[in-house]
């Protein structure tokens, strides 16, 4: 195909990425290296009947006038990304310096906004997508093997937690799991704690918070390994068989192996989207105990009383550097790939 | 299927049969017991008192005189005007969906037919954009929106989403186009026509099975946004899943709790219709991606 009708196909889609996504990237990076602007403060006499003092107020109009000539604020170089709520380094440095041993220094980091965030986002990350990849690929194991009648509705059912709206379905389970819920009151009586609450404690919400993210994600691992197990060669399973291999042999020795480019598959795909997890903050209420990278730029952007553009700008900047870790050795094998294929 | 060889122990099949049971519990109870508990009041579906409350509903028969209630759909669709932001949600989602596939089906099809090396690179940069957090994008948006004016409306949510969608729609439209056999489009243009024509007359056609599965994943991506729909559009204009959010927090007040109920099972029922008509789409659409890797 010619450049030209290449050009003629691509370019709506093209200049819809460019002008929503790469650019507001660079822009995102320009923000942040700017802050609100202070607040101009103007001294005003007062005059009553019992004398004069002064006061000092803000001067709304000059704000107003500099907000309108410059609308991205001051200029403060790289200073939003090492203040205290987010790199915050002369707080590292202190903490590391004053600090007895490992556990205080780790305790004392996990009190800095950012860095808690970080934290919960990476465990998040590198908790589910392991758990949602082995129970998908167990439910497949098992949904393959029953009667076929039965195959459709269990998908269909399977199929609900992930289709459903991630707001929605962390509220759902978050009305179960309240202390006057059903799963909630079910617990309190198991343990024999009236007072138990999984909402309570900070572990206590991560789990429920991973619970939710294997919930939700299973299914996705379940739809791509079972159509997968509809391709596994017959031939390779019987030689097996006849070989002596028992049903778990075949499958350690025949299925995983065969099905491992699907594992990475879903490996990639569940490190991006857990990467960005954010509703189920919201929906179980657990910021308290649990903020995520994109929870912190939305509490920037919408939580607060005026946006702060430089401090979300700024998280936003390193989550991006984080994506881009995350994904290096994806693309870098994409990149021998494609170098390898003749063209 | 009578292979002795295929044939089970008895205790594996009990095993399996109970795992799928407690599977298809864990994955359909929380959406059927919130269904029911919906059409209870609050005292019952989140009783102090005993939790087979919400099963026997004493406190509705009392407040109401009967064993179902629509109080908390009525108190959200008509007093929350809940409607309205059915409706809003209505608008984006067909936009967004139909801009999509219009954009995605050009462009995809140009990426699977182009040689060049430069397709490599626009596959590899989408990857990345796909992968961005959307909240990063949309802090990119805030101030310049602010500035042109265009903040709060319908419009601009729906280009925002097709622009946020175009990663993904270009690479399953584009390994759907990669399965479909370079000749038609060739045989075509030997006949005279032109490469536009060839496209929408010969490839088109038998496109559509993943069209339409592009299509529903493009619904979803577009139905079940809270981050866009939360921070780009005004209260009036507001889709139903960042008003389910703000019903929220009105939860102190006794009984909107039900409201919020009410609204979570209303935004579900087109999502479980979705399946019951397209589930063969969707199991094919997620496993489209895989088969390339």
């Amino acid at each position: 195909m010619p450049h030209k009708t290449f050009l003629a196909f691509i370019w709506p889609s093209l200049f819809a990425m460019i002008l929503f996504i790469a650019i507001p990237i660079v822009s995102v990076g320009f923000q942040s290296l700017y802050v609100e602007h202070e607040q101009i403060m103007i001294e005003a006499e007062n005059c009553g009947p019992f004398g004069c003092n002064s006061e000092v107020r803000v001067d709304r109009e000059a704000m107003e006038q500099l907000r309108e000539e410059q609308p991205a604020g001051r200029f403060h170089g790289l200073g939003t990304y090492t203040n205290p709520s987010h790199l915050a380094i002369d707080d590292i440095r202190e903490i590391v310096a004053t600090s007895e041993n490992f556990g205080e220094i780790r305790n004392r980091i996990m009190n800095l906004p950012f860095y808690k965030a970080l934290i919960f986002t990476l465990a998040y990350t590198f908790i589910v997508t392991p758990l949602v990849i082995v129970l998908g690929f167990i439910i497949a194991v098992v949904v393959n093997s029953i009667p076929n009648v039965l195959k459709g509705p269990v998908i269909f059912f399977s199929l609900l937690p992930m289709i459903v709206t991630p707001l929605v379905g962390s509220l759902v389970l978050f009305w179960m799991i309240n202390s006057r819920g059903i799963l909630g009151a079910a617990l309190q009586s198991i343990f024999g704690d009236p007072t138990l609450s999984l909402t309570a404690s900070p572990a206590l919400t991560w789990v429920t918070l991973f619970v939710y993210g294997v919930w939700h994600s299973a299914p996705f691992a379940f739809v791509v390994f079972y159509a997968g197990l509809q391709t596994v060669p017959r031939d390779t399973l019987e030689s097996a068989m006849v070989d002596g291999a028992n049903r778990l042999e075949r499958i350690r020795f025949v299925v995983i192996p065969y099905l491992l480019p699907l594992a990475t598959f879903i490996g990639l795909m569940q490190l991006m989207d857990n990467f960005r997890i954010f509703e189920p903050i919201i929906g179980f209420s657990a910021a308290a105990s649990a903020t995520s990278l994109s929870y912190l730029i939305y509490n920037d952007l919408r939580l607060s009383d005026t946006p702060l553009f430089g401090s979300a700008a700024a998280t936003s900047m390193l989550t991006i550097v984080g994506v881009l870790i995350l994904l290096t050795p994806v693309l870098r094998r994409n990149w021998r790939e494609f170098n390898r294929k003749p063209s | 299927m009578s292979n002795p060889a295929t044939k089970k122990p008895m205790p594996l099949v009990a095993l399996s049969i109970a795992f799928i049971v407690i599977w298809l519990m864990i994955a359909a109870f929380p959406f059927l017991w919130t269904m029911w508990g919906s059409f209870k009041v609050e005292g019952d579906f989140f009783s102090r008192a005993d939790w087979m409350n919400a099963i026997t509903g004493p406190a509705t028969q009392l407040q109401t005189g009967g064993r179902f209630t629509l109080e908390g759909y009525y108190g959200a669709w008509v007093e929350q005007a809940f409607w309205r932001n059915a409706l809003n949600t209505l608008i984006v989602v067909v936009f967004t969906v139909l801009i999509s596939l219009t954009l995605g089906t050009l462009g995809g099809y140009a990426l699977a037919r182009s040689g060049f090396k430069y397709t490599f690179w626009i596959l590899m940069a989408a990857l990345v954009f796909r992968a961005m957090p959307h909240v990063t994008l949309v802090s990119g948006y805030l101030l310049p929106f602010f500035e042109l004016n265009i903040w709060g409306h319908l419009t601009t949510t729906i280009v925002v989403l097709v622009a946020i969608n175009q990663p993904f729609t270009l690479w399953m439209l584009h390994s759907f186009f990669l399965s479909i056999p370079k000749d038609l489009d060739e045989a075509a243009m030997v006949d005279g026509c032109t490469r536009f024509q060839a496209f929408r007359l010969a490839v088109i056609p038998v496109m559509w099975p993943g069209v339409i599965t592009t299509g529903l994943f493009s619904f979803l991506l577009a139905y079940n946004d809270f981050t866009v729909t939360a921070m780009l559009l005004s209260e009036e204009n507001t889709t139903m899943v960042p008003q389910i959010d703000s019903f929220l927090g009105s939860t102190q007040e006794k009984g909107k709790v039900m409201y919020a109920v009410a609204a979570v099972v209303s935004a579900i029922l087109p999502l479980f219709l979705l399946i019951l008509f397209f589930q063969r789409q969707i199991v094919s659409g997620l496993t489209a991606g895989a088969v390339k890797g």
